[in-house]
């Protein structure tokens, strides 16, 4: 503190230093124009219209006019835009808790000494890697009605004598997509948690071994508080993804059977393309964020919580 | 408390053997040093002590339990490491605790316990505090106290210090020899600082390629070291060591002929080496004349390095000396104390 008020007495009164200073924030501002040009564009644009479409009557082929909260009331009464908002939280919460469970036990696994670890981390990558729309195909297939390799196989080994009908009933659907969604995210997950653990000095958990730890008191104390605030990080990506995913469920399901699988996101895209409702799809995707701003802002005190990470003192 | 006994132990990783067959005695409430150069097997040798790192062969005991195959927390132990180690998610009093914690000791057992240790190496202003927010130094007094908590059979120090500045390292070396003769705990400290070991050890153990080369009390180590790794490894500066042979009048290196007070008659006539430290020189007037190269004045004593025909030397006297560099001066090695070694075996023989 004292330093630096003595700086300041000694700057102050120097002229050429505060133009310099001046002319050094211009150049900032400059530098940073273009990536300023690139946000409005390509961020704050479509946002901007998106939320101005919710407030519109707008249908494709017509310019609308303002109506106010009218979409807004319209989609308070409707059921189906409720079971969609259902839908995304049982989706989201349920894949999410799968991906972070089976990504982190994952990455437990792959920190091991393991033979071929790195063929292992190879293979994981894969589900990351595929085009979501060539994966969405894939599983298709894999839960048709007909030629479904889970039932053929189930039937073969006499578990069952017909075919599931994964993505006819309700429950199955659900349970389908959520299983596809999974398998898609868990990469991420493990990958990203794989990393952090690799950030863990092996000392420590040979201190808390001498320390008298057991395998999972060392999980317990060491891993998962040192994760914890990756595993934040990671958490809301992943919430984020699948809260807004569209790909998926298009491919496999378009949100049938009975809607069972309709996302907010899925609805969205119906009503606005499809249905020619451009006002009201876009209402249902501005309904969207608030959930996500939640998300995010959860994560973001989860994270600012955790004091030991900051150094210097107090 | 306990002795610690390492009998023939072996360390291979592979096929690649790293410790041949070690044996030291270490007594009940000794503090024992290991050191040697880089990559020489201490740690490897220690951990294996801890429990850290399986033993190929041979055995280790702890008090009267041979523990080759006792799990590392049963072994009772408390390990120093040279990155600490501290948990930095908890707090400085949590570090200290945590062992305590996992025993499921009773609360005001711990706090009892965190707080005596802390007051001993007066980490109490910092209890709170996250290892993030201390010094080297204060980290390194809280890996401390997470070992005295425990009340442990033996201290196992790793490089403890080697991660602090010049100044700091040697008042933490009296700390800890000053911890050491408050609670007598069997240590095992291991470093590649010779100093470190002369200062602090009752018992240093000179170890080089996995092999020990020598043990004992750290003047005996000085005063007559066993081959000419020990002699060129303690001490600082090195001792000086010229080639040469043994004849009757002395040691001859070139056209120069050296002082010895005792060469074994068998000796005379082989090739050997001539070992005499820096401060066992003494400026005589029927000394060899050399030409200084460098003179380094310290205040306490002066350091000289000099050329005595085609070598170079390094001379340390109490006095203060005037001589330039390319100067002659007249310098004696005292017989008493010149260490003769052979030159093919490297072993002491006088
Ligand atoms: N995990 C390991 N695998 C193979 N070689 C190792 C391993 N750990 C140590 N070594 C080898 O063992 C030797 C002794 O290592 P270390 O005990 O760490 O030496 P020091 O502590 O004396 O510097 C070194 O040559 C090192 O390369
Ligand atoms: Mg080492």
């Amino acid at each position: 503190m004292a330093d630096a008020a003595v700086q300041d007495r000694i700057l102050l009164p120097s002229e050429p230093k505060a133009s310099l200073l001046k002319s050094r924030g211009m150049v900032g501002f400059l530098f940073m124009l273009p990536a300023l040009a690139f946000l409005l564009i390509f961020l704050t644009y479509p946002l901007g219209l998106g939320v101005w479409l919710g407030f519109t009557d707008t249908r494709i082929g017509r310019d609308g006019i303002w109506i106010g909260l009218e979409n807004y009331q319209l989609l308070w009464e409707d059921s189906l835009f409720w079971l969609s908002v259902f839908n995304t939280l049982l989706y989201t919460i349920t894949a999410s808790i799968l991906k972070f469970a089976l990504g982190l036990w994952l990455a437990l696994i792959l920190n091991e000494h393991l033979p071929f670890k790195s063929f292992f981390r190879a293979v994981l990558l894969l589900p990351w890697v595929v085009p979501t729309v060539l994966s969405a195909i894939a599983f298709w297939w894999i839960y048709d009605s007909q030629f479904s390799v889970i039932s053929w196989g189930l039937i073969e080994l006499g578990i069952i004598d017909t075919p599931i009908n994964f993505l006819g009933d309700m429950e199955n659907a659900r349970a389908s997509v959520i299983a596809a969604n999974v398998w898609r995210g868990i990469p991420f997950v493990a990958i990203t948690l794989l990393a952090g653990l690799q950030t863990i000095s092996p000392s420590l958990h040979e201190a808390a071994t001498l320390d008298g730890a057991t395998g999972w008191q060392r999980f317990r104390h060491i891993t998962l508080p040192m994760l914890s605030p990756l595993i934040a990080v990671v958490m809301t990506f992943s919430v984020l993804f699948t809260f807004t995913d569209f790909q998926l469920i298009y491919v496999l399901t378009r949100g049938g059977p009975l809607n069972a699988t309709h996302l907010m996101a899925t609805l969205s895209f119906q009503r606005a393309i499809p249905g020619g409702q451009l006002g009201e799809g876009a209402a249902i995707a501005v309904a969207m964020i608030p959930f996500l701003l939640a998300a995010i802002l959860f994560s973001y005190f989860g994270l600012q919580r955790r004091k030991w990470q900051q150094g210097g003192a107090d | 408390m306990a002795s610690v006994e390492i009998r023939d132990v072996r360390k291979a990783y592979g096929s690649q053997q790293v410790i041949h067959g070690v044996s030291i005695d270490i007594q009940d409430g000794e503090f024992v040093i290991l050191v040697g150069p880089s990559g020489c097997g201490k740690s490897t040798l220690l951990r294996m002590v801890a429990g850290l790192e399986n033993i190929t062969g041979g055995e280790i005991r702890i008090g009267p339990r041979v523990v080759n195959n006792v799990a590392p927390k049963e072994r009772d132990i408390a390990m120093v490491f040279q990155n600490y180690a501290l948990y930095p998610h908890m707090t400085v009093a949590d570090n200290m605790a945590f062992s305590l914690m996992l025993k499921k000791a009773p609360k005001a057992e711990i706090a009892e316990k965190v707080n005596r240790a802390a007051e001993i190496l007066g980490l109490t202003p910092l209890l709170d505090r996250y290892p993030r927010q201390l010094s080297g130094g204060q980290r390194q007094r809280v890996a401390m106290g997470r070992a005295i908590v425990r009340d442990p059979q033996v201290f196992l120090f790793d490089e403890p210090l080697s991660n602090l500045d010049a100044k700091l390292r040697v008042s933490m070396r009296g700390e800890i020899k000053a911890l050491h003769q408050r609670l007598k705990t069997t240590t095992v400290y291991v470093t590649h600082d010779q100093i470190e070991a002369m200062t602090m050890a009752d018992k240093i153990v000179v170890m080089h390629d996995g092999i020990v080369e020598q043990m004992g009390a750290p003047l005996d180590l000085y005063d007559r070291p066993v081959n000419l790794f020990v002699a060129g490894f303690i001490g600082s500066p090195a001792m000086n060591v010229l080639e040469g042979t043994i004849d009757s009048s002395g040691f001859r290196v070139g056209n120069m002929v050296l002082p010895v007070q005792s060469a074994p008659a068998a000796s005379v006539g082989r090739p050997a080496y001539y070992g005499i430290r820096p401060e066992h020189f003494q400026l005589r007037a029927d000394g060899m004349p050399v030409e200084v190269i460098v003179v380094e004045p310290t205040g306490s004593e002066t350091q000289v390095v000099a050329r005595a025909g085609h070598e170079e030397i390094i001379c340390v006297f109490r006095e203060r000396i005037s001589a330039r560099p390319g100067e002659t001066i007249l310098v004696a090695p005292d017989p008493a104390l010149v260490h003769l070694f052979d030159r093919d075996s490297g072993r002491r023989i006088n």
